[in-house]
This record gives structure tokens, sequence and C-alpha cells, in this order.
């Protein structure tokens, strides 16, 4: 590793043993993926996946202890994913006994640690950071040192931002020093596509199939998809950034891919077009039947798998203001339709503080209330993670959550049946 | 007797039993009922994967081809590590991931007296090689000794 001579003084010690040892893992880290040199965070937040105070990762408040004891906080103010608890989504009195007193107990000491290291707001926690409302919009770009993984993937894809897929901890430690080891997917090498994504469905394919079907074949590396401009035209408006926000979502989760292109959308298929794809590249052919074999081939964690469902979650990652304005109209539809005056199961519908804020403000935030859903900041993930609510018959119309836990994954359409109609 | 050699991410000794997981170890589905519930052998609690769940990872040499899942798979490892869990060596035949080379890295920086080899590229043969219960011996330089 070639090191400047500023960041040479700071792994001998110059500006104290922590910042030391914060330059030494982020080298040692580099060094694994055959980094040359360190480069400069650019963007102007930065964004954390530890969220929750959970009282097994004591060694971690332990070292965020370090940081603060020493004066090594955040060169940037972060947004952090969502929060583990909210009172709004429904819980029974065991739930709550064990999420408060066992799993998440350390909840309220570890964000006064988040406050004391650098959080934008006290209400900045969210795993859709880049949306208007929320403020951590990175430009393309932008050097970054996230963690969670459908931030990274919407930032790098769609915002043309420069981002690893980094492990928490690594994502402080880089806003903590100010640079990042050069590699991956902050190279232009790293960005070009190995894989190239024919889509030929008959219809505009559900985003988290798609997504989910990609991630599987690919894993970590990077597609370039053709033929879905078709179904979701070259604009980035609020409506396809929400489609490629769950389809990012999607591909993270069931694979590991930190940065997608589609043809004639994403900012660098645009600029570059295909001459951003890897020589030798590999083709894999998406049509209806083989989403359809995705989706038959997800296996069903449930004990019972004929459980009458009694929570719906949707929004993993949160939903968009968009997503919630359009969902209250089908919801509303919904119910108009099968003679319902409520959702038949308890939906909760999660999304950033600011978002809901906004949603608030709007005529539809009434109108989902009175359809009986619950709107939340909450993280399903977190929620899901434990071997009470795993034992839950939850529904989900998001793949990360189906792939993370024993929620049973159905279609948007799906879902829209079930919560306002019933189940089969 | 069969000798793998892969790259050394973290250095160190290690002679252990093998847990073999041929699918990819989600590292907070598997350790953290174990981080959260005193398991101090860490049984594997990621249902998901059929050849871990159930077994004790603490103390062994874990045969895997990568670790996958929540981008807090590197801290997850890092606190098993720190309360003295985590397994004897992780012995990966694929390149390792960026998930997976955070916890290792973090362990050797940040915490003292914890020994967990960790190497990487064995390549598939060692993968389809090794079986749980068969002794493990890592060298220094990344040899991998399989009885």
């Amino acid at each position: 590793m070639q090191l400047t001579n500023e960041q040479q003084a700071i792994l001998n010690g110059e500006q104290g043993d922590v910042l030391a040892k914060v330059m030494e893992t982020l080298i040692k880290y580099g060094e694994v993926f055959g980094a040359e040199k360190m480069v400069p965070v650019t963007g102007k937040h930065n964004h954390l996946v530890t969220s929750f105070g959970l009282k097994a990762l004591g060694p971690v408040y332990d070292l965020m202890d370090k940081l603060i004891e020493s004066g090594n906080v955040s060169k940037q103010t972060f947004s952090v994913d969502p929060r583990p608890l909210d009172k709004k989504v429904p819980a029974n009195f065991l739930q709550n006994f064990i999420f408060n007193n066992f799993m998440y107990s350390r909840q309220d000491f570890y964000e006064k640690q988040l406050s004391k290291l650098g959080l934008m707001e006290k209400d900045a926690f969210t795993c859709t950071c880049y949306m208007d409302e929320v403020g951590n919009r990175p430009k393309k770009g932008d050097v970054l040192s996230w963690a969670e993984s459908s931030a990274v993937v919407f930032a790098n894809s769609v915002l043309g931002a420069r981002c690893n897929r980094n492990s928490g901890i690594m994502d402080i430690m880089g806003s903590v020093l100010g640079y990042v080891p050069y590699f991956g997917l902050l190279t232009d090498e790293g960005r070009k596509a190995t894989w190239i994504i024919e889509i030929k469905t008959t219809k505009k394919p559900e985003a988290q199939l798609l997504g989910s079907a990609i991630g599987m074949k690919v894993m970590e590396d990077v597609p370039y998809i053709v033929g879905l401009d078709k179904w979701l035209g070259t604009e980035l408006d609020d409506a396809t950034c929400t489609y490629l926000k769950d389809f990012g979502a999607a591909t993270a989760s069931n694979g590991a891919v930190g940065l997608y292109h589609i043809e004639n959308l994403t900012p660098e298929a645009v600029e570059s077009g295909k001459d951003i794809i890897a020589e030798n590249a590999k083709t894999y052919v998406i049509d209806d039947a083989e989403l359809e074999r995705v989706y038959k081939n997800y296996p069903i964690m449930w004990k019972d798998q004929n459980a009458k469902p009694k929570l719906c979650f949707m929004g993993c990652p949160h939903m968009s203001l968009e997503q919630l304005k359009s969902w209250t109209d089908k919801v509303e539809e919904g119910l108009k339709a099968s003679g319902n005056k409520k959702v038949v199961i308890p939906t909760v519908f999660t999304a950033a503080p600011g978002v809901l804020e906004e949603f608030e403000k709007t005529p539809y935030a009434a109108r989902l209330k009175a359809t009986g859903v619950i709107t939340s900041y909450i993280c399903p993930l977190m929620y899901m993670n434990n071997p009470l609510s795993g034992k839950m018959p939850v529904i989900t119309s998001s793949n990360k959550l189906r792939t993370y836990t024993t929620a049973r994954y159905y279609t948007d359409d799906e879902i829209l049946v079930q919560i306002t109609k019933g189940g089969k | 007797m069969r000798e793998f050699k892969g790259r050394v991410i973290a250095k160190g000794t290690a002679t252990a039993e093998a847990v073999v997981s041929h699918e990819g170890l989600n590292t907070l589905a598997s350790f953290q009922k174990a981080l959260q519930f005193g398991d101090k052998t860490a049984t594997c609690g990621d249902q998901n994967n059929k050849d871990l769940f159930g077994k004790q990872m603490a103390g062994k040499a874990l045969c895997l081809p990568q670790t996958i899942g929540s981008t807090t798979g590197g801290l997850v490892l890092y606190c098993a590590c720190s309360m003295g869990r985590q397994p004897a060596c992780m012995l990966f035949s694929k390149p390792i991931d960026s998930l997976a080379a955070a916890g290792a890295v973090l362990a050797d920086v940040w915490l003292d007296n914890i020994s967990m080899p960790v190497i990487d590229t064995l390549g598939d043969e060692f993968l389809n090689y090794v079986k749980d219960g068969m002794k493990i011996t890592v060298k220094e330089d990344g040899t991998v000794v399989v009885d």
C-alpha cells in the first residue's frame, strides 16, 4: 500500500494510537483485496448499518467508546439504519418483554453513542437515507464508506456514487479516518459488467423477483441489464427509483450485488453504453418462466404452511413517499372490491421518519389510516430476528425480509389480495 | 491425509476438528443466538444452513466457501472473537468476501490475545475433500493439513 506522508504519519501514531489502529484496520482490509492506495471519502454524509442496541454486540459498543473517548468521531455526519423498536407495531407481552429486556436493552445507550459520533439528527434512522425527505443523497462520483447493502447498491447504481459493500464498523472507520482503501467498486475496472442480463418477459417484471433471480445468478458480480428500459422507460423518476430501490435490495440480499447497470437508464450505462461491459461477459436470459421458477423455489419456513398470516410487513427497504401514496390507492380499491372496511391481516407499512412526516402532510395519510394499515419507522428485519417473531406467520413482498427471516414472500398483487380480502 | 495451500488473511496456527458448510455462512443468522443467549459453544442458529444448523462452531475448524447475508457480518464475527466464541480457524475455499475479511481484520487489529487464523482460496477441491470431524492443522504459511 502506497501511503501519502499524512497517511503514514497517522499510521505512525502522530495523531494518537486509536487513529493509528483505525488506519491499520483499513490498510489491512484493503490489502486483502489488492488495494494500493487510500482515497479520501468525498460524500457529504456517511450512512451506518448498525442501528440497534443489541445486547449481544457489547464489544462493538466498547469499540465505539474507544473512538469517542479518544476524540476520533466521524468527519461526516451520518444517518443510520432503522430503529429496531416501535410501540406502534403489534407485539405480544412476551415479545415486548424480550425486545426491551434482552435483545435491544442497550438501544438508548447506543443511540447516545451515535449522537456523540456524528448522527445527522435524532431521527436519522432509515435504510433509505438517499431519499430527498431524509437528505443523505450522494452525488455522482462521490466516494462513500457505507455498509447497508440496499443503500450501497442504490448509491452505486442509481446515483453513480462509488462505494464497496463494506461491513458494519468498517463504515464508521472510513468516516473517522476520512479515507477508504481503493479497490473493487471504487475503481473503473471494478465497475465493469461481467454479466449481460437479457429481459424477455411479456410484462413488467416484479422488481423483487427480478432482483432475486439476478442476485442468485451473478452473486457479487456486476450485471448489465438489457430490455428493462422497455418497462421502466429512460427517466429516473420517483416511480422508477422506487422500483430500483426494491430491485436492488433483492439483488444485494439474494446475492451480493453492489452495482448494476440498466441500459438507457442508470447513469453509467447511459454514459458508456455497452462499453461498460467487460470482455467475455456471461449471459443470463430472464423470461416469465424463469421468474416463475425462481418464485416456486423459495422455501417456506413456516411450521404450518397453511397458517393464517398474523402480520404483514411492507417496506424492507423502507417505502418511498410515492409508494405510500400508490399503496393507499391500491388498498382502498382492494377493500372496495372485497367489501371489507379494514385490512383483514394486521399490516405495517414502514418508511423513513422523514418520509412519514411528509406523508402525514398529505390527504393520503388519513385515508391509509382508515384502512387499518399502520405506518412505522421500524426495521422489519430487527423485529423478525428473534425466536418468538420467527415462529409467527408473517407475510411480505420484500425479498430481503424473505431471505433473512421466516417471513413468506408474495408478489405485490398477492399481498394486496391477502390483506384486503384474506388468504387462499 | 491431504495438504492444501491457501492465502493467509490472519496469521496463526491451529489444530481443530472440522465443521463444514458447503453453502455460504450467514454470519448474523449463525452467531446471533449464541451471542445473545450465552452459548459458549456457538451453536449455529441458521435454520437455512442444512450443513451447520445445530452444530458447534466455537473452537472448530470452520470450512466454508464464503460468508453471506447482512453486512453486519463483520462486526458479528468480531463480537464472537471478543467473547471467545470464535472458531479455531476459518478456512475459505473461495477468495474471502468483504464481510468476513472485515471481521478477521477487526479481530486481528483490535483484540489482544485472540487467535483465529484465516486462510482463503483453498479451492473447491478442499471443500469437496474435507468432512465433519476430520482433524485440521493450519500452519503459519497457509498450509492446511486434513487428516
